[in-house]
């Protein structure tokens, strides 16, 4: 059994692709991931990521809580703002990345992983101190991300919020197209943009509203399969392919999200430790120098040797080149270190390069 | 609407041809561009190699999946379609014209009268899709 976002009236009426992604039927792509690709760098996308899971904490503790079971800093968040984190195990590995939001004094919202929201509450539940209040939210609410560099122009006809004034990662609440909605200033396409939590039952008259800006625009409604490519030029990592409960946030080049220095937390004493001896792998970006595509675990090697694997490929739809991530040992980790991809028995020239692949050119607002 | 054009013959590969004087021109059909996705990658063969039929001449790639390309019949390679490089999306938009994978001198002309008519392979595609 599969389940369906509450917008998947709406997807059929579009004639998509469809493709299963933890445990979700959700649309691959309406046209072509190409196309929806370019719409997103160039316009905007409109994304349906309801399948995301929604988890609520709240009650007197429920910022110590939050602290105690994410790496990076919940104290510095002011009710309003949002950071990027992780739920690591004990022995330092990724369960999951998420962004938790304080959405309140006392009430914070984990936005997690299709794949891994049930066990994230599990987990969650088991190990949360204090005993706050833990809510899944996911049924009842449902999740678009509207992205490009013109979606705050396209946003911006939909609602009185001052959306210049939504900095990164933060979040606001206030009507969009007359339904109360929370907006994010968040994405996971290397674009300006945004994320639009709203009640289940009000889900597709949101949808309708954005998808009409969205082709006012030239843009279009976009499936998982341009989120994945343009993720990957962006140089984020996905959960499930390019980091796992088996690799660390320092292994995954996720240094910055762990505040070693903020007090204890689940994973604390592995991380340190980690950090104290040096990592034996880093995960890096990948340009092959001839085409081909590189994919989850096709092996690595250095000087002859093989030193790691792919966790994630694909041609870039807007460089034109072939690009992935993998692991490879540390000692081949600088920028510019010669590769080899065993593209099914052919070994491809490839170099490890900086990430991103791409970075968005800042344009004056219009 | 899924195309099954009357002027190819057909493999239960996927794969089609189509004759061009003495020539023969191979791709990929409708059903199987559709069945992939987003086709980002095409890797062909050398000019002048020589082929046996049923033989992977190829690699078809799609953000999903890997698949082998086969020779519908045996010849040698004359040309390959160099714009799929660059564009391989032409392989989902144009399956069986500027989507051409590779143009062959038959070896042995009867082989191609053993391939599937439309009709024929409309049919198969039916009984595969049933499965």
């Amino acid at each position: 059994m599969v389940a369906h976002t509450p917008l998947y009236e709406a997807h059929r009426l579009l004639g998509p692709r469809w493709t299963e992604f933890g445990g979700w039927e959700m649309p691959l792509s309406y046209r072509s991931i190409a196309e929806e690709h370019r719409a997103v760098r160039e316009h905007c996308g409109l994304f349906d990521v309801s399948h995301m899971g929604e988890i609520e904490l709240s009650g007197p503790r429920a910022g110590a809580a939050c602290q105690a079971l994410t790496v990076n800093d919940v104290q510095r968040l002011a009710v309003g703002e949002g950071q990027y984190t992780l739920l690591c195990n004990d022995q330092g590995g990724v369960l999951d990345d998420l962004i938790v939001f304080r959405m309140g004094d006392q009430r914070y919202l984990l936005v997690v992983n299709a794949a891994n929201a049930a066990d994230d509450l599990a987990w969650i539940r088991e190990r949360a101190l204090g005993d706050p209040e833990i809510r899944d939210r996911s049924a009842e609410l449902a999740l678009l991300a509207f992205q490009g560099p013109e979606a705050e122009l396209a946003l911006r006809a939909l609602t009185p919020l001052d959306l210049s004034m939504l900095r990164p990662f933060a979040r606001m609440e206030g009507l969009v197209a007359g339904l109360p909605v929370v907006v994010c200033r968040t994405g996971y396409t290397g674009e300006d943009g945004f994320e639009l939590l709203v009640d289940a039952g009000a889900a597709r008259e949101l949808w309708n509203a954005l998808l009409e800006a969205t082709t006012r625009r030239e843009g279009l409604p976009c499936g998982l399969g341009a989120r994945d490519t343009l993720r990957l030029e962006a140089g984020l990592p996905l959960h499930g392919s390019d980091m796992d409960a088996s690799t660390t946030p320092l292994e995954a080049g996720l240094a910055w999200v762990v505040k070693l220095g903020k007090g204890d937390f689940i994973g604390r004493p592995a991380l340190a430790a980690q950090a104290e001896a040096g990592v034996e792998r880093r995960l890096v970006g990948i340009q092959l120098d001839e085409p081909g595509i590189p994919r989850h675990g096709y092996a690595l090697r250095w000087n002859g040797v093989r030193i790691g694997s792919i966790t994630s490929g694909t041609r870039s739809p807007t460089l034109g080149s072939f690009i992935g991530l993998g692991y490879v040992a540390a000692g081949a980790a600088a920028p510019g270190t010669p590769l080899e991809v065993d593209v099914r028995g052919r070994f491809l020239p490839a170099r490890v390069v900086a990430r991103p692949f791409y970075r968005r050119v800042q344009r004056e607002k219009r | 609407m899924m195309e099954f054009p009357e002027d190819v013959r057909y493999t239960k590969e996927h794969e089609w041809l189509r004759t061009d004087g003495t020539d023969a021109v191979v791709g990929i059909t409708d059903f199987a561009q559709d069945a992939l996705g987003d086709v980002v990658f095409v890797e062909l063969p050398a000019v002048g190699t020589q082929l046996t039929r049923g033989q992977t001449f190829g690699v078809v790639e799609s953000n999903k999946t890997v698949s082998d390309l086969f020779a519908p019949i045996s010849g040698r390679v004359l040309a390959v379609n160099q714009v799929l490089r660059d564009e391989p999306e032409l392989v989902n938009q144009d399956p069986y014209g500027a989507g051409w994978m590779i143009r062959v001198a038959p070896g042995r002309r009867e082989e191609i009268e053993s391939l599937l008519d439309a009709a024929a392979y409309r049919a198969f595609v039916a009984s595969e899709q049933k499965t």
